[in-house]
């Protein structure tokens, strides 16, 4: 049944949202809204009776009661085609780099979620060169994992890093609440290395209409679960995600939805998830991992936002004074890759080993940070002044190496060399008897003296 | 009769229905779409209207659509076929769906469609019946008729699979014919039972059975007193978990809450575990679906999948079946208790279901609790957690269902909703500790501040004294804080030293090291001696560093016999080995 009827009373305007009398609509259709402002695009979120509620996508803002409100029948959907890759949209799709606009094949967004009958373990290790995450907290196909961080932090400088390292087939970047500047970087950093070509843009920067900001999830994934569907591993860099969190709770609000905790709405945990859970390794196609940036308000890692994203995600990067912090952060798929003992699988026509990075790897990693937790304990000690015991010297001296040649990011080498780097570093400040390591590993690894 | 009625109002997943007719609180109805027929159950019924909440997306959905109403609650479908199966939270098997959504298009297959529903048990399969009832036998609710062979219910390691009186029959009936051994679908009838009216019912290996509804076939229940073998140290040893009994796994996120979930859905020795998974991620169920076929289960020899039966609802997954479907698992868990099996039920996240009642509370506009939880938040925790318990049946055996359930508290701080109103029911708390994950000790359950009221596999004074060297150990390191090491008496710091012995060699435990995430009952006994041996000897040392240097030695050998496989030579040797060293140092 399509519904081509116009209406042109509005009943009531607040915020983003208009209510209107109209017949036929359907749930979660889109409408396109003509008013003085300009046309907009529009979702119905609200059936009651003769009564239907709409999100104007651009904002109520200057849309008058006599506006045009026209609906199209069908949800929201965003064109899929190659055409797609090297360029730049909105978030509701319109092109931001001057090129053509794109109408191929329109797909729905926000679509089912995929059956864990049809995902399989994911176990093909990133490989990014930065001990912290390839050592401590590996990064693995199809992850969904957020970089923590409070404003100022360099974290989309990391997000591209790592983006230019994974050998990925398609990146989709979704900016939300971006700085134009921002935007015009990463179109540079990627353009640099070539990797703009393979890379669709979903920017809605600071001076776009809310409504806007949450569709970027849903329009990136959306795009990027096609790719996979093509069987291309597809990685998806979303920046920042807080912001995508205060679009939905500026609209919950003028919605009058009774918050849950400091004013955001109750589903903030379900409707967080609901994007992330769309990395996938699909049994039988290709990949999406998600990389997102997750800004902390006040440095604060039990506000909703970043408490929420880490229930859902596979682990985090806590980044904090430019390093990537070992208490924090975690990847929770990280023994999916380091087992230590040997599997081998074809990937793309080749053998690869992909329990295993080195059988000494879960215990370097897991030691490693049980002595540096110590060592945190010794620092405090030592600013309150005590003696430093011969143990805590060992302590001191392990801690300082360890965030020089471990934790500075601009520390580049490949996990096996981080791992021989490891036992050194141990070797070098205590006895084999003191890290808790079995000796059937230590005999084997422990570097000998001289 | 059954009702009919229109839409009036959608907003989310919840639809307003305007209805002919009586219906029933709970009552399931369908929304008709063109072809399609979405799921829903009435949550309030005002006048001729009802809320329901639809267990499917609600896009496309017009004021006027039609809803047809079933007559029945929200229900499961119990008999053979379940084990090893991956449900979602409305018991709906995942492989099947997807096997069914393949015929619509190649890449329909991967997602879940919306308004497919298949039945929870396969219809086409035919099960061995063995009869075991007689015409004339007297035969109520819950009492067995035959059984049929189902993977690990062999009738030879293992019983077979009873095949039971429907639980919803009230009274006593006579038992008129039973179909003779052979095989049969779910759905043919096995037998003809007569009420006392002389009114015949006949009975077939399926019933159905309401969800939110416990199943009450047994004459009474029974204190939880025997202890339930996780294999986990800390848990058995200091926390443990009664056969029957209710616990609860609180913590941050990425503390270690579905790891515990997953270790002891791996290694406790049960009959049959159900892991719900509820509201998380679908990454850890796809692990457990994975690996489980592989891994043999030393009771049985058989798969540990064969043991198993997952519900799978996570995070994106429709949020009213995520409601439902701690439900589901419970009501399953019953189902085989009635069979005189102990039973495991892991819900993981309890906290995602209470967040599944606050969405659906919020769209009902109903007045908020704290954090706008529903007020009746407290009393539906309250009454899952009831559905534990250990029972005799009417055949005199007994049969369990213990719970475990994980709860994510916002901002990880206890002090909430879910997490208060959890403790006020359960017997057991295994609190996680953000420090402790932090500093890798795992499994991060903090000592001090975690209880249990059930029994220790080692007797409660020699746990209690260990716990209390534990406490006294951390005061001091608390106090070294202020005081410094050099302000800290060599008998306390010995302490200091004991906790954090006990503590690396005890309590924390490698869920990924083949050696170490398993330590049967009979290996922690053995170690407990040892470790108690360091704890309460006397040490005759002069200085700190050389007390530090005989603990870490003692604490590396300790982790080398972990190592050894039990009562192997070189186990032996390793424990003599450290009962002299203990001894030797000693000054007594
Ligand atoms: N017993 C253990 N041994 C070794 N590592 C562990 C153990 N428990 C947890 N971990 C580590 O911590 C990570 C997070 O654990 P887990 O996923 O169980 O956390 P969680 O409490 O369930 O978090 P969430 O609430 O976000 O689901 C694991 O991926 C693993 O790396
Ligand atoms: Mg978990």
């Amino acid at each position: 049944m399509f519904n081509n009827k116009i209406y042109h009373k509005i009943d009531a305007l607040s915020g983003s949202v208009a209510t209107l009398r109209a017949e036929g609509v359907k749930y979660n259709e889109i409408a396109e809204i003509e008013s003085r402002a300009g046309t907009s695009l529009a979702q119905v979120i609200k059936l009651d009776g003769p009564n239907v509620t709409l999100q104007i996508f651009a904002g109520a803002r200057g849309v008058d009661t006599a506006a045009k409100v026209r609906f199209l029948g069908e949800t929201m959907k965003v064109p899929f085609s190659d055409a797609l890759l090297g360029r730049a949209f909105t978030g509701s799709g319109v092109p931001r780099d001057g090129g053509p606009a794109i109408t191929e094949n329109p797909s729905p967004i926000g679509q089912p979620s995929v059956n864990p009958a049809k995902r399989i373990m994911p176990n093909r290790m990133v490989k990014t060169n930065i001990p912290m995450i390839d050592l401590f907290n590996s990064l693995v196909i199809s992850q969904k994992l957020p970089i923590f961080a409070k404003a100022g932090e360099p974290y989309n400088d990391l997000l591209a890093r790592i983006a230019l390292q994974a050998d990925s087939d398609v990146i989709v970047i979704g900016g939300m609440g971006l700085k134009y500047d921002e935007y015009l970087k990463f179109r540079s950093t990627l353009d640099k290395s070539g990797a703009l070509a393979k890379t669709v843009m979903f920017v809605h920067t600071a001076a776009d209409p809310t409504v806007e900001c949450k569709l970027v999830p849903d329009v990136s994934l959306a795009v990027a679960e096609k790719f996979a569907l093509q069987g291309k591993d597809v990685l998806v860099l979303l920046t920042d995600m807080t912001a995508f969190a205060d679009a939905m709770k500026e609209i919950a609000i003028t919605m009058e939805q009774i918050p849950s905790n400091r004013g955001y709405p109750g589903d903030l945990y379900s409707q967080l998830a609901a994007r992330y859970e769309k990395a996938v390794d699909f049994d039988g196609a290709g990949s999406i991992t998600i990389l997102a940036v997750t800004t902390m308000p006040g440095d604060d890692v039990t506000h909703p936002v970043p408490d929420n994203t880490g229930y859902i995600t596979e682990g985090q990067f806590y980044l904090r004074n430019g390093r990537i912090e070992p208490f924090g952060s975690l990847s929770r798929l990280k023994q999916q890759v380091n087992k230590g003992v040997d599997k081998f699988v074809e990937v793309d026509g080749k053998r690869v080993n992909i329990n295993k990075t080195r059988e000494d790897h879960r215990t370097i990693m897991d030691a490693m940070i049980k002595l540096y937790a110590q060592y945190k304990e010794t620092i405090e000690k030592q600013s309150m002044g005590f003696k430093m015991s011969a143990w805590d010297q060992k302590l001191l001296k392990y801690g300082a190496m360890f965030e020089e040649k471990m934790m500075d990011l601009s520390v580049n080498i490949d996990l096996i060399d981080a791992l021989d780097l490891g036992w050194q570093i141990l070797a070098d400040c205590f006895d084999r008897t003191e890290v808790g390591i079995p000796s059937k590993l230590s005999d084997k690894f422990w570097p000998k003296k001289g | 009769m059954t009702a009919k009625g229109k839409i009036v109002a959608v907003n989310g997943n919840m639809i307003t229905v305007a209805f002919d007719g009586a219906v029933a609180q709970n009552e399931v109805g369908y929304a008709v779409l063109g072809d399609q027929r979405l799921m829903a159950e009435i949550v309030r019924v005002r006048g001729s209207r009802c809320d329901m909440q639809v267990f499917d997306a609600t896009t496309d959905l017009m004021v006027g659509d039609t809803v047809e109403f079933s007559g029945e609650l929200l229900a499961a479908e119990l008999g053979p076929g379940m084990l090893a199966q991956v449900y979602d939270g409305l018991q709906n098997p995942l492989a099947d769906l997807a096997k069914e959504a393949a015929k619509i298009s190649k890449d329909a297959e991967f997602f879940l469609q919306r308004g497919m529903y298949l039945p929870g048990l396969p219809r086409d399969r035919k099960w061995d019946f063995h009869p075991t009832a007689k015409p004339g036998d007297r035969v109520s609710a819950g009492e067995a008729l035959g059984w049929v062979t189902e993977g690990i219910f062999d009738n030879k390691t293992m019983p077979g699979h009873k095949i039971m009186v429907p639980f919803a029959l009230r009274g006593v009936y006579t038992v008129k014919e039973v179909a003779k051994a052979g095989d049969y679908t779910v759905t043919e009838d096995i037998a003809t039972l007569t009420d006392a009216n002389g009114k015949d019912v006949k009975v077939q290996m399926m019933q159905r059975w309401p969800v939110k509804v416990p199943i009450k076939c047994f004459t009474e229940r029974l204190e939880p007193t025997e202890t339930l073998e996780t294999t986990v140290r800390t848990i058995d040893t200091f926390f443990p978990v009664a056969i029957g009994g209710t616990y609860c796994i609180p913590g941050p996120f990425g503390a270690g809450k579905t790891v515990l979930q997953q270790t002891t859905a791996r290694y406790a020795k049960v009959d049959i575990v159900i892991s719900a998974a509820c509201g998380e991620r679908a990454g850890e169920v796809v692990e457990t679906l994975k690996e489980f076929p592989e891994i043999v289960d030393p009771k049985t020899g058989q798969s540990l999948m064969k043991r198993t039966i997952i519900i799978c609802n996570t995070s994106s997954m429709p949020v009213a079946s995520r409601e439902a479907s701690v439900y589901t698992a419970v009501t399953l868990a019953e189902y085989f208790r009635q069979m005189g099996l102990n039973v495991l039920v892991l819900a993981d996240s309890t906290s995602r279901w209470a967040q599944a009642m606050r969405e659906l509370s919020g769209r009902l506009e109903e007045i908020p609790g704290e954090e706008a939880f529903p007020a009746y938040l407290e009393s539906r925790i309250a009454a899952f957690y009831e559905r534990a318990g250990r029972v005799k049946l009417k055949d005199g055996s007994t049969g369990s269902v213990t719970i475990g359930g994980t709860v994510s508290p916002a901002g990880g701080n206890f002090d909430e909703p879910v997490t208060q109103a959890t403790l006020k029911v359960v017997g057991g708390f295994h609190g996680l500790s953000r420090a402790r994950s932090d500093a890798r000790r795992y499994p991060a359950i903090d000592p001090l501040d975690s209880w249990s009221h059930y029994n220790s596999v080692i007797e409660q004074p020699r746990v209690e004294k260990a716990r209390s060297i534990l406490r006294k150990g951390n005061e001091v390191g608390q106090m070294m804080k202020v005081v410094g090491e050099e302000g800290t008496s060599l008998e306390d710091f010995t302490t200091y030293l004991k906790a954090e012995f006990l503590d690396a060699v005890y309590l924390q435990q490698n869920a990924f090291s083949d050696s170490d995430a398993t330590t049967p009952v009979a290996r922690q006994q053995v170690m407990f001696d040892i470790v108690e041996k360091a704890l309460l000897s006397g040490y005759a040392f002069k200085e700190k560093d050389e007390t530090r240097k005989f603990f870490m030695d003692l604490q590396q050998t300790f982790i080398d016999w972990n190592d050894k496989p039990f009562d192997s030579d070189e186990f032996k040797s390793l424990k003599a080995t450290l009962e002299k060293k203990i001894e030797e140092a000693s000054n007594v």
